[in-house]
């Protein structure tokens, strides 16, 4: 098992094999985070840049937290403040980053496939930090490895991701990667989240919350963007709640599921405020996941792991 | 001064006939037997040789974006392309509203000599949807039509008068059909491909729509409306209904239309990225049921230029469009090599049909009295369409770089040597 691209850049081209290799990597680096001095050597003199083109505070600081912990050199570079206003294009700035030696880019962009674009026209290493609609796959693998923190495997369990999956790129990666490792999918969402046409997707699409529920080990409900009300894509957030949410009742019809969300939660709309906080609620250790996921990355990525060039 | 072609398998689209052609003062004199003296011979024997295609649809960026295209480099890429006649859509800086602009794209394509220049006019006022342009005075300049294309006609309304007015004249609309809201944000189509690349989609139904409100316009109207770049499925079955029904409807398909299917973007190439998006494997099969049943009237290209820097960003910043003039012969002879067509409809599809369309006499067909507009095709040539056969100011095609079957290798306009392949 290993990992021997330059990037990554989505989940849906990965094997088994590169995904086992980046969770097992990720179950090592998990120990340092609970140590005292919570820092290891390994990326000292290695330069990685966050370059956020669109707004985010939890995935920008847990890739910052993560570099930091590999004794990396983290900048952060937010497109508000950047030349990018001033007409500069996207590879002219990679490029000038790029410049100064750095050597990976971790990279939010509000346009799917911007990542793809920039990991084929810079040297530097470049990891997915959320393109678009597209992907976001280290979210897909810290929502893994937090499954099997709780559930001990991943092959054979059932997951079910409700919500807005045609806007979500958290689904999408979660879409490509869980059915490769033995996870059966199940989605669900207002007819106007879901795409028209699934059936690349492979995984079953559900009719309504209680089948979508039943019998599940992991229930995984979206953040619902209030701003897409003002798009015709749902009437309500109350309606929404009603018909969409999860909640105690349909929490119990399913297989004893731990319940996760990629954050921030909108409590009482797509999951109520006591089922955020019930035991069997792992938003907050998906948090913690998600610091060893991006130093597995970052540290596969910026470490020779990936092979000779 | 006179012109001798030998050995000419002279392909027109009613019949295919074996001929020297006699050329003098630029109108074809002769179609015989016999070789009569002339001041310059070529030897065409193994070529076929067609009447000038005529590509309909292109944007020639002139006046205002240059940097793009002007219409000297956007003739000489038709002339390499076997094209002797051009209608530059209205879209312009500023926009072709007026006889004024009209005039400037004609003659400028006249100064030059390597290929026509019949100007699409606006239908309306810059474009915007709201008053008629004064298609009348724009007639006389030169223009052959009228569209908004780029943008379609909005209201029902204005599309109405505008048949209504355009008939007066004996002219057609042409058709840019899209219901902009219903296309939203879309950049591709909708359907697979964009449920796994995350870049949002443009329904068929967003074009199907607007075509199924042209085509009763043109009912209510009496009107010809022909619509812009087909590409659905049931947009050609709409096409199909109002023919049937005798309505005045025609329409075209641009070669990737009816070559690529949305399977080329799940690398994210900005140079697939156009509008009508490249649809499914089914609707190509459907545009190749059109052009084989005559449902679809025409070939065009849409030959879309734009400069490398405005293709070399995110997705959905780039612009829409390819170019296509240099690349309509050898994907149009795919589908004669496939059995889709034969090459009389070649010759119809991309000359003669254009040429009724726009009622240009002496254009389209082969014959003894007609303007020597003449387009020599290698149809077994292979090579690789590079920047070097690339005449347009932009490089913004999919099949840049690949091998293509079937070359343009001479051109004449009004019996004058514009073109002659070096390779």
């Amino acid at each position: 098992m290993s990992y021997s691209r330059k990037d990554l850049t989505g989940m849906i081209d990965l094997t088994k094999d590169e995904i086992l290799h980046l969770l097992d990597t990720a179950e090592k680096f998990r120990e340092i985070n609970h140590r005292d001095v919570k820092k290891v050597p390994t990326l000292k003199g290695k330069t990685i840049v966050n370059l956020f083109f669109e707004n985010s505070t939890r995935t920008r600081t847990s890739f910052e937290i993560a570099g930091k912990r590999l004794s990396a050199d983290t900048i952060n570079f937010s497109a508000s403040a950047s030349s990018t206003a001033k007409g500069e294009t996207l590879i002219d700035t990679v490029h000038n980053i790029e410049a100064m030696k750095t050597d990976i880019f971790v990279v939010r962009h509000a346009y799917s496939g911007a990542i793809k674009f920039i990991a084929e026209n810079t040297n530097a290493s470049v990891v997915n930090a959320g393109d678009g609609l597209n992907e976001h796959p280290t979210q897909s693998l810290l929502d893994m490895l937090t499954i099997k923190q709780h559930k001990g495997r991943l092959d054979g369990l059932n997951v079910a991701i409700i919500g807005d999956i045609t806007h979500s790129r958290v689904a999408r990666s979660n879409i490509w990667a869980m059915p490769r490792l033995g996870i059966n999918l199940r989605l669900f969402g207002p007819k106007t989240m879901l795409p028209r046409c699934t059936s690349p997707f492979g995984v079953k699409v559900c009719n309504n919350m209680e089948e979508a529920v039943d019998g599940a080990d992991v229930i995984m409900t979206l953040r619902i963007q209030r701003e897409r009300q003002g798009k015709l894509l749902l009437p309500s957030v109350k309606e929404y709640a009603r018909y969409f949410g999860l909640n105690a009742a349909r929490l119990k019809l399913s297989n004893n599921a731990i319940v996760m969300h990629p954050g921030p939660i909108n409590r009482g709309v797509e999951i109520s405020s006591e089922i955020a906080d019930c035991p069997q609620s792992v938003i907050l250790p998906q948090v913690e996941s998600g610091v060893a996921v991006r130093m597995a990355v970052l540290y596969t990525l910026g470490t020779g792991q990936r092979g000779g060039e | 001064m006179k012109t001798l072609l030998t050995n000419c398998k002279i392909v027109n689209y009613d019949k295919t006939i074996t001929k020297n052609i006699l050329i003098e003062d630029g109108i074809i004199k002769s179609l015989t037997d016999d070789t009569p003296t002339a001041d310059k011979t070529y030897d065409l024997k193994g070529k076929m040789v067609l009447p000038g295609l005529i590509d309909m649809h292109v944007h020639f960026r002139d006046p205002g974006l240059e940097y793009k295209e002007d219409i000297i480099s956007g003739s000489y890429a038709a002339a390499a392309g076997g094209v002797t006649a051009v209608c530059p859509m209205a879209n312009t800086k500023p926009v072709n509203d007026n006889a004024f602009i009209t005039k400037y794209m004609v003659d400028k394509g006249k100064e030059l000599g390597v290929c026509d220049i019949l100007p699409v006019g606006a239908v309306s006022k810059g474009m915007h949807s709201e008053e008629l342009t004064e298609m009348g005075e724009m007639f006389a300049a030169g223009a052959c039509a009228f569209s908004d294309d780029g943008k379609p006609v909005l209201g029902s309304d204005v599309m109405r008068r505008a048949l209504e007015y355009v008939s007066g004249f004996g002219g057609m609309i042409l058709s840019h059909s899209e219901d902009k809201q219903l296309a939203g944000e879309g950049v591709i189509h909708e359907g697979e491909v964009s449920a796994i690349t995350g870049l949002r989609g443009i329904p068929s139904e967003t074009e199907e729509i607007m075509i199924a409100r042209d085509i009763l316009l043109a009912k209510l109207t009496g009107g010809h409306v022909h619509i812009c770049h087909i590409s659905t499925r049931d947009a050609v079955d709409l096409v199909r209904w109002g023919k049937a029904k005798g309505i005045k409807v025609t329409c075209e398909v641009t070669p990737h239309h009816f070559t690529l299917t949305e399977k080329e973007l799940l690398g994210y190439d900005t140079n697939c990225k156009m509008n009508p998006p490249l649809r499914t494997a089914d609707d190509v099969l459907a545009m190749k049921e059109g052009l084989k049943d005559g449902t679809i009237d025409c070939i065009a290209t849409d030959h879309a230029p734009h400069a490398r820097d405005e293709k070399f960003q995110e997705f959905d910043l780039a612009p829409f469009g390819i170019t296509g003039l240099q690349t309509m012969v050898p994907l149009t002879l795919n589908l004669v090599r496939e059995g889709v067509i034969n090459e009389n409809d070649f010759a119809r599809l991309c000359s003669y049909a254009p040429a009724q369309l726009l009622r240009q006499k002496g254009r389209g067909v082969i014959e003894e009295g007609v303007m020597a507009d003449i387009a020599v095709i290698d149809p077994d040539k292979e090579y690789v369409f590079d920047a070097k056969l690339n005449k347009s100011k932009s490089t913004n095609s999919p099949f840049m770089g690949k091998t293509l079957k079937g070359l343009c290798v001479l051109t004449f306009k009004n019996g004058k040597e514009v073109y002659k392949a070096d390779i």
